[in-house]
């Protein structure tokens, strides 16, 4: 039984932001590879600007402490950081579920099986292409293909849990059946065919990532038979892009309510692009509490839950199930963070978008890819 | 995969949880958690006392034997129980089973 509580007790519980789920920690912005579709900014945090480790650790038991139950180790390429090792046994310790998010390039033998010591609970592995040819294309990094397969196996050697990240676009969603298909070779449990989404870098090359709307069609249908074929083998996690479907993603479950994402520089945001939205202030694990952060900052706080939200968003019955989509979309293409995501068919600007996206990808070359010059 | 759940998961087999997939206790929810690669899922107290015994040495026969004694329930609704967790654990890529 409960205890009984006072009426303004109550009140306060009601108020009371449950606690986020998961953590990504973008542990740097340095990254040996070139993806086009890459997410992060266009401004990239400098290494003398990044959170030491112990600066890091003290993030990590806040996040334990405040019911985080997974921790994402990510980037940039996160083994570019000397300290990830040591990052992971503290993690551990403090009870968190630890994920390497990698390309694979900088993991050598002896330091995956240091992780694995370490009590790493599951990798996931990036995979841009199917052969070397088209990965190192993809990449824009020679030999990253070999090195990944390397990797792989001694991930299996290890007997640690492995996804297959695969980001899927124009170049290579035609090869979707072959990706699940090195995925299972590779002895992964899980795969994720996700459409990129077109954030940060990958604004540049839109007009060479969109496919075609036949392309994804063809996609999905592989993805719904494989998955069928391989049900107790391989899981298969499908994201499908955006402007194809009617409602948009309920991105990151929603703002402030399931994660939290640390930038290199100690920035927390409520999603990994929310710095694309002008007015509002990012606060810093330097100069505030986590739970400060994720309970009372006012931009934590800017889109949480629904009552911020305008027409249609306010009266549709959706608004619980995808909170109004994207706020960085909306920043971007409706130049209002609190609009509409562009993606939902109740946004005026869909038409737009679509007819410009579609048009776009059913040119006949795919452009040439502009590559970032770290 | 085809076959029954009882093809499946039969009495001799031992099911274990893989590397990668725990339980633990959510203090800040007050509830046992079954952690995966992007994946929490709360447990209610059968599912949390069902993993408790799957321990990677008893077979699922064992599992049953044991719940049914602790709850004083009937072995075939206790089996039914254990088994449609674990199956759909084997489809979640969560469970292992060594037969
Ligand atoms: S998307 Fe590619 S370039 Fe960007 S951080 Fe990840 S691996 Fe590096
Ligand atoms: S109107 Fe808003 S809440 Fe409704 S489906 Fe579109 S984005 Fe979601």
């Amino acid at each position: 039984m409960n205890a009984p509580v006072v009426a303004e007790e109550v009140q306060k519980a009601a108020r009371r932001v449950p606690p986020p789920m998961a953590m990504l920690a973008e542990l740097t912005h340095r990254c040996p590879l070139k993806c086009p579709y890459c997410s992060n900014p266009l401004e990239l945090v400098k290494r003398n600007e990044e959170l030491s480790t112990e600066e890091w650790a003290s993030v990590l038991k806040q996040a334990a402490a405040m019911g985080v139950l997974h921790v994402h180790f990510s980037g940039g390429e996160p083994a570019a950081r000397r300290d990830l090792e040591e990052l992971v046994s503290i993690a551990r310790e403090a009870g968190l579920y630890t994920n390497l998010i990698t390309s694979g390039v900088g993991l050598t033998e002896a330091r995956v099986k240091d992780l694995s010591a370490r009590g790493l609970d599951h990798v996931q592995l990036s995979l841009q292409g199917t052969d070397s040819e088209m990965a190192d294309l993809i990449g824009g990094y020679r030999g990253g293909f070999e090195h990944k397969m390397k990797v792989a196996a001694w991930i299996k050697a290890e007997g640690l849990p492995l996804t297959v990240n695969a980001v899927m676009h124009r170049r290579n969603l035609h090869k979707t059946r072959e990706t699940i298909a090195l995925a299972v070779t590779l002895g992964a449990r899980r795969i994720e065919i996700a459409n990129t989404q077109i954030h940060g870098w990958a604004v540049k090359n839109r007009a060479a990532l969109v496919p075609t709307r036949a392309m994804v069609d063809e996609c999905t249908r592989v993805v719904m038979e494989e998955r069928e074929r391989l049900k107790g083998l391989l899981v298969i996690d499908y994201v499908p892009p955006d402007h194809h479907s009617i409602y948009p993603k309920a991105c990151m479950g929603g703002w402030g309510r399931v994660g939290i994402n640390i930038e290199p520089n100690g920035k927390v945001l409520p999603c990994h692009a929310a710095a694309t939205i002008p007015h509002l202030t990012f606060e810093t694990v330097r100069d505030k509490p986590l739970a400060w952060i994720w309970n009372e900052s006012s931009s934590f706080n800017a889109y949480r839950g629904t009552d911020w939200m305008p027409e249609p968003c306010r009266s549709c019955e959706r608004k619980e199930a995808d909170f109004g989509g994207c706020r960085c979309q909306a920043m971007a293409y409706a130049g209002d963070a609190s609009a509409t995501d562009p993606m939902c068919h109740k946004s005026p600007f869909r038409e737009t978008i679509r007819t410009l996206v579609e048009a776009e990808s059913e040119t006949g070359e795919i452009p040439g890819y502009e590559y970032r010059i770290m | 995969m085809t076959g029954t759940p009882e093809d499946r998961l039969p009495e001799t087999a031992t099911p274990r949880l893989p590397r990668g997939v725990r339980v633990r206790f959510d203090e800040a929810r007050n509830t046992h958690m079954l952690l995966a690669p992007e994946r929490a899922v709360r447990m209610d107290p059968i599912a949390a006392a069902i993993l408790a015994e799957t321990n990677g040495a008893r077979t699922f026969g064992e599992i049953v034997d044991l719940l049914a004694a602790k709850y004083a329930a009937p072995r075939d609704q206790i089996a039914g129980d254990v088994r449609r967790l674990l199956v759909d654990l084997m489809d979640k890529r969560m469970l292992e089973v060594s037969p």
